[in-house]
């Protein structure tokens, strides 16, 4: 082969080459994005502008929460010298280990954090940052940052407000593009569900960085910055006042009590017993194990997850559905001899009471075997094929009352609680096995019925409307914060609205007959207010009966709905009863006049009688 | 500077390749402007300052001007050709001085201090290596074809080469290998380079894809150019294509027929196959499981080797005589790949292989470099950033940005149409080059001027190729553009030495 064309031979080898290295560049350059927001990422340094969060008022412009400052110490592992650990570890009130291991917890990764800074500790109080920041001149990489924290003024109601902590990297991953790792959101109560009116938006300076992450000069002179815009206010429909006053009646009970403004479904109160302090809330890193590991479980809202058997209070709806269904007219009158007998010896046991008794004496005197007949008059309509449609039926109207299922509150991890359909009763029976008596203990809201507080206060608000309800909610609409309009539907359950009123007489005179009339819930009496409400002692398989109570006032153009529920209180009349009434007492007159049933209230204990295990 | 009155004016303006100094200066002046560039943000404003490497590279450009020259037009052109062995054996004495004298730079022993000047002697060595290569092939009575010739070719290149590795600068010893190139076209046969090839790509493949496939490559390369060789064309291709192709799928076939085995274990063991074998036949089936598809490859392969050598002893077919030695020696090859690559290479090498081959990524290690200058070079975009607004140039993220890692610069500053443009730079110098060589009429002016082509190739391949992720990080200048005096020097006077042999050869025509 001669040279003449091996020269020609190596051209076409330089040819390849040269198209190589270009066919590389062109790729690069022009065909993969990713090299310029990584360059953008290397030599750009964003400082992150943090928004105000929302401030979250009462209903009636009192702050609930607010915010103050606090301070992130930053670290540039980077830039980083040789430094006197035990000096910054004085300074900073922690321990030298912990600057130590996070120190080599950054080198591991140092990959991933580049040139950024990472966040070494969080809410560092103002006295300390000063100090800090004294000397900070000693430690290159180190330095602080403002942060806003949450601030509480009054304590109230912190199960409902919730905490704000550090996002963690499944929420970061489940909200892409909105949180970063050391940014906080709100996790539980109001602070989680309307975390997203709060945050506002995150505003940043962008700077030219040098390779040692030394800033060189404001980007573009600072036309692609963004500042930060402020998190939208929240106001609630919680009466701050009457909120903290719940809590003081529920200290040292465990359960709950729900106070609903009737005319529009806003929450004027919701006690969980015992619940988290706002002081937690303002730490809730520091305080999370303990209210974690308390056996009480203050972290579970009693008000919209317990669920209970609602006790003699659901009466109430049996017997709307008897007059609904036609099986009960207000003049019937059913013989009660110290309870409902039934089978060979069976016996459903009641107190003692005049007896025969009709409708409204029976609301009022809470009678057991009144609502037995009410109940298998209801399950044993010849309308029905059988039993088991009967009870199908009566599940569709007690589920129109919004029991059984989720209410849908704007407040997050509501519970549904249960009601039982036909179903229940086969898989639990056998089918056609069962009958009105098997299940007659749903007539006085035992057995296999649960509902939440929220459940009952709903009830009670349906019937201080006379047959409608709003969707409980939380959150009331204000500037730049919307609600959802089923907030604003009214809600009918599948009794008509005329059989209300017959019931309500029975509630008001369960409440003013006065003391030895045989109304349940005299205690719950305040002069010149018309308080209508209904006693139910539910049975606990745990100890003690559970005292439930739910009240109106006044009656007519009712103000305030409330359900009370005190774990293992006893009858309804001893604690539930007494606290919904001081609670619509202090909501309607401002003052309690009551002061000894209050102090009785307030300094009673029951903590001793809740089983924990 | 032209002070020579015995030549004409005239004469010389038409006996310079002026077009290869111009190409010399406009890349000289394009790496002046990228490394005030790559300095920018951390030296002062002005680029003739002397505390920055852009004033410092300003007075080696001066002087390298001076030494090109110097060559061109004071020192009489006969000298490369009279003294290249006493040159070649006085900078070999200096590459092996060098290594007990020098301070130790990133682990390698290549550099001389005298006072504030460093120079590496592998950068002149290219010089008398080259001089001294073209001085051998060009003898009157040598044939690359005779082994005694050859093999003297090969020492010129491999002593220095061999040498500069003990330095532990690897990078300059590769450049080396361009000379292959030149033995190519001075008659070395073309199988050559294929079988270098192969040998770097068997080791690559086997590092990346398997011993299995790497042998599947092997016989595949071999199968077709032993086909290309000698008769029977479609005969060999036809059989040896088809074992080929069968044994691709042999790995996917055998998994299938071993988990088909393993399912019917019990069954398969009690089934009397051979009467009387008892235990014997359960061994043989868990033997079957523990069998790879290399050792059934390597077994046929082994079968067929006796009777292709008598088929080849019979046709008189050298080359596949050739071919069944290849086979044996690649898998070899293929085999102790991974014991060279653990033992014989160095941590940080075996560090920039992996990276390059993508058998690790490690961004803030070895990775770094590579990854901050692709970044940099892939944010330039079409027509780049302008000049000093990169913001990867400007604030330093690349290391060495102007020395080995000087095409960032240009990448990202100018983009691909700057890229473009010194790329094709380049391709126009070594074209030029070899084209010039071309027309020589005097061996050792075309065999230097192929030297001087094979070098800076190598250089542009390796230097673009490693800043682009093509190559491993070997740490070689970028000619011209590099910042650094000895390599700029070293450079040129490699050029105009080319440049005044061959003004030398046309004053006479």
């Amino acid at each position: 082969m001669s040279g003449d064309t091996r020269h020609i031979r190596l051209f076409i080898g330089l040819g390849i080459v040269v198209l190589l290295l270009l066919g590389k560049i062109f790729s690069l350059q022009i065909l993969e994005g990713r090299y310029k927001e990584d360059a953008d990422r290397n030599s750009t340094i964003y400082e992150t502008i943090y928004p105000t969060r929302g401030v979250i008022y009462d209903r009636n412009g009192e702050i609930l929460v607010g915010n103050k400052v606090a301070y992130d110490i930053l670290v540039s592992p980077r830039e980083v010298q040789p430094f006197d650990t035990v000096a910054l570890a004085t300074v900073l009130g922690v321990e030298p280990s912990f600057i130590r291991a996070r120190l080599q917890e950054y080198a591991r990764r140092r990959s991933s954090i580049g040139f950024q800074s990472v966040t070494m500790l969080r809410m560092v109080p103002a006295e300390t940052y000063m100090r800090f920041d004294e000397v900070k001149y000693r430690f290159p990489g180190f330095k602080g940052q403002v942060r806003g924290i949450r601030d509480y003024p009054v304590n109230a109601g912190g199960n409902l407000l919730g905490y704000v902590s550090e996002v963690n990297q499944d929420y970061i991953d489940s909200h892409p593009g909105l949180y970063r790792s050391g940014d906080y959101a709100g996790m539980t109560g109001i602070e989680a569900a309307r975390e997203a009116d709060l945050r506002g938006e995150k505003g940043y300076h962008i700077y030219l960085r040098n390779s040692r992450n030394q800033i060189e000069q404001p980007y573009k002179d600072g036309a692609e910055d963004k500042e930060a815009v402020p998190g939208h206010d929240i106001v609630t429909t919680i009466d701050a006042t009457l909120q903290q006053y719940g809590q003081q009646l529920m200290q040292n009970k465990v359960g709950s009590i729900v106070a609903i403004e009737p005319s529009t479904g806003e929450i004027l109160a919701l006690v969980s017993s015992p619940g988290i302090d706002v002081e937690q809330l303002a730490d809730i890193g520091k305080h999370y194990n303990e209210i974690v590991q308390n056996p009480y479980k203050p972290m579970y809202n009693r008000a919209v997850q317990a669920s209970y058997p609602p006790g003699s209070v659901f009466k109430l709806v049996n017997g709307l559905i008897g007059l609904q269904e036609g099986v009960l007219k207000p003049s019937y009158t059913y013989p009660c001899y110290q309870g409902y007998h039934f089978g060979a010896g069976h016996k459903l046991g009641c107190h003692s009471h005049k007896s025969p008794i009709n409708m409204e004496e029976s609301i009022m005197m809470s009678c057991n075997a009144y609502y037995c007949y009410v109940l298998k008059n209801i399950l044993d309509n010849k309308k029905y094929a059988n039993v088991a449609e009967a009870l199908d039926a009566w599940h569709e109207y007690v589920e129109s009352f919004g029991f059984g299922r989720k209410l849908g509150s704007d407040f997050p991890a509501e519970l549904s609680g249960s009601i039982p359909t036909s179903r229940t009763y086969n898989r639990a029976y056998g089918r056609g096995r069962w009958n009105s008596t098997t299940v007659i203990s749903l007539s006085i809201g035992q057995g296999e019925i649960l509902a939440t507080p929220m459940h009952l206060a709903n009830l009670c608000a349906t019937i201080a409307n006379r047959g409608y309800y709003y969707i409980p909610h939380i959150v009331k609409a204000s500037e730049g914060v919307e609600i959802d309009p089923r907030f604003t539907e009214k809600q009918y359950t599948k009794v008509d609205t005329t059989h209300f009123s017959k019931l309500i007489r029975g509630m008001w005179r369960a409440v003013n007959s006065g003391a030895g009339m045989g109304g349940t819930a005299w205690v719950a009496h305040i002069d010149s207010l018309d308080v209508c409400g209904k006693t139910g002692t539910a049975q606990n398989p745990r100890g003690a009966d559970n005292s439930v109570f739910i009240c109106f006032a006044p009656m007519d153009n009712p103000k305030i709905a409330i359900a009370a529920y005190v774990e293992n209180g006893g009858f309804g009349a001893t604690y539930a009863a007494p606290m919904a009434s001081l609670m619509v007492e202090k909501y309607l007159k401002g003052t309690v006049k009551r002061t000894a049933l209050e102090e009785r209230m307030k300094n009673a204990d029951l903590m001793s009688r809740v089983k924990t295990n | 500077m032209i002070t020579e009155g015995a030549i004409p004016q005239r004469r010389l303006r038409q006996s310079i390749d002026w077009a290869l100094v111009g190409v010399y200066l406009v890349l000289l002046l394009i790496g002046w402007i990228s490394i005030y560039a790559s300095i920018h943000s951390t030296g002062p404003s002005s680029i003739f300052a002397w505390s920055a490497r852009s004033g410092k590279q300003f007075v080696w450009m001066l002087t390298a001007l001076g030494l090109g020259g110097l060559i061109l037009f004071i020192i009489p052109p006969k000298i490369w050709e009279a003294l290249p062995i006493p040159m070649y054996l006085a900078v070999l004495g200096l590459l092996v001085l060098v290594i007990f004298v020098s301070k130790d730079v990133k682990g390698s022993h290549s550099w001389f201090e005298l006072g504030p000047v460093k120079f590496q002697p592998a950068e002149i060595s290219k010089i008398t290596t080259s001089l001294l290569l073209a001085f051998v092939l060009s003898q009157q009575n040598f044939k690359m074809g005779r082994f005694k010739d050859f093999v003297l070719a090969v020492l010129v290149i491999a002593v220095p080469m061999l040498v500069i590795v003990a330095e532990s600068e690897t990078g300059s010893a590769l450049v080396y290998a361009g000379f292959i190139f030149v033995l190519y076209r001075e008659g070395l046969s073309g199988w050559w380079l294929g079988l270098i090839g192969l040998v770097i790509g068997l080791f690559i493949s086997t590092l990346t894809l398997g011993a299995y496939w790497s042998v599947i490559v092997l016989l595949g390369v071999l199968v077709v150019s032993t086909s290309l060789s000698g008769g029977d064309f479609w005969k060999k291709l036809g059989l040896g294509g088809a074992f080929v192709l069968l044994m691709a799928f042999l790995p996917s076939a055998w998994d299938a027929v071993c988990a088909w085995v393993q399912g019917r274990m019990d069954w398969m063991a009690n089934v009397a196959w051979v009467p009387a074998a008892g235990e014997s036949q359960t061994y043989f089936w868990s033997f079957l499981l523990k069998v790879k598809p290399i050792y059934i490859l390597l077994a046929l392969s082994i079968l067929a080797i006796p009777p292709l050598a008598r088929y080849a002893y019979r046709k008189r077919d050298g080359f596949m005589a050739v071919a069944l030695a290849t086979f044996v020696a690649g898998v070899l090859l293929v085999f102790s790949a991974d014991y060279i690559f653990q033992e014989v290479l160095q941590p940080h090498q075996r560090g920039r292989i992996e990276v390059l081959l993508g058998m690790k990524e490690d961004l803030s290690g070895v990775g770094y470099n590579v990854n901050q200058s692709k970044i940099a070079i892939g944010s330039g975009g079409m027509f780049g950033k302008g000049f000093l607004q990169g913001t990867q140039t400007t604030f330093g993220f690349v290391p060495e940005q102007s020395t080995d890692f000087i095409f960032c610069t240009v990448g990202e500053e100018w983009g691909f149409v700057g890229c473009l443009v010194v790329i094709l730079l380049y391709t126009f110098l070594i074209v030029r080059l070899i084209l010039d060589a071309e027309r020589c009429r005097g061996k050792f002016t075309r065999i230097y001027g192929y030297c001087v082509a094979a070098c800076f190739f190598m250089h542009l391949f390796i230097n673009v190729g490693m800043t682009v992720g093509l190559m491993p990080v070997i740490g070689i200048p970028l000619p011209f553009l590099s910042y650094g005096g000895s390599s700029l020097w070293a450079f040129t006077v490699l050029l105009f030495i080319f440049l005044a042999l061959y003004r030398d050869e046309k004053k006479y025509f």
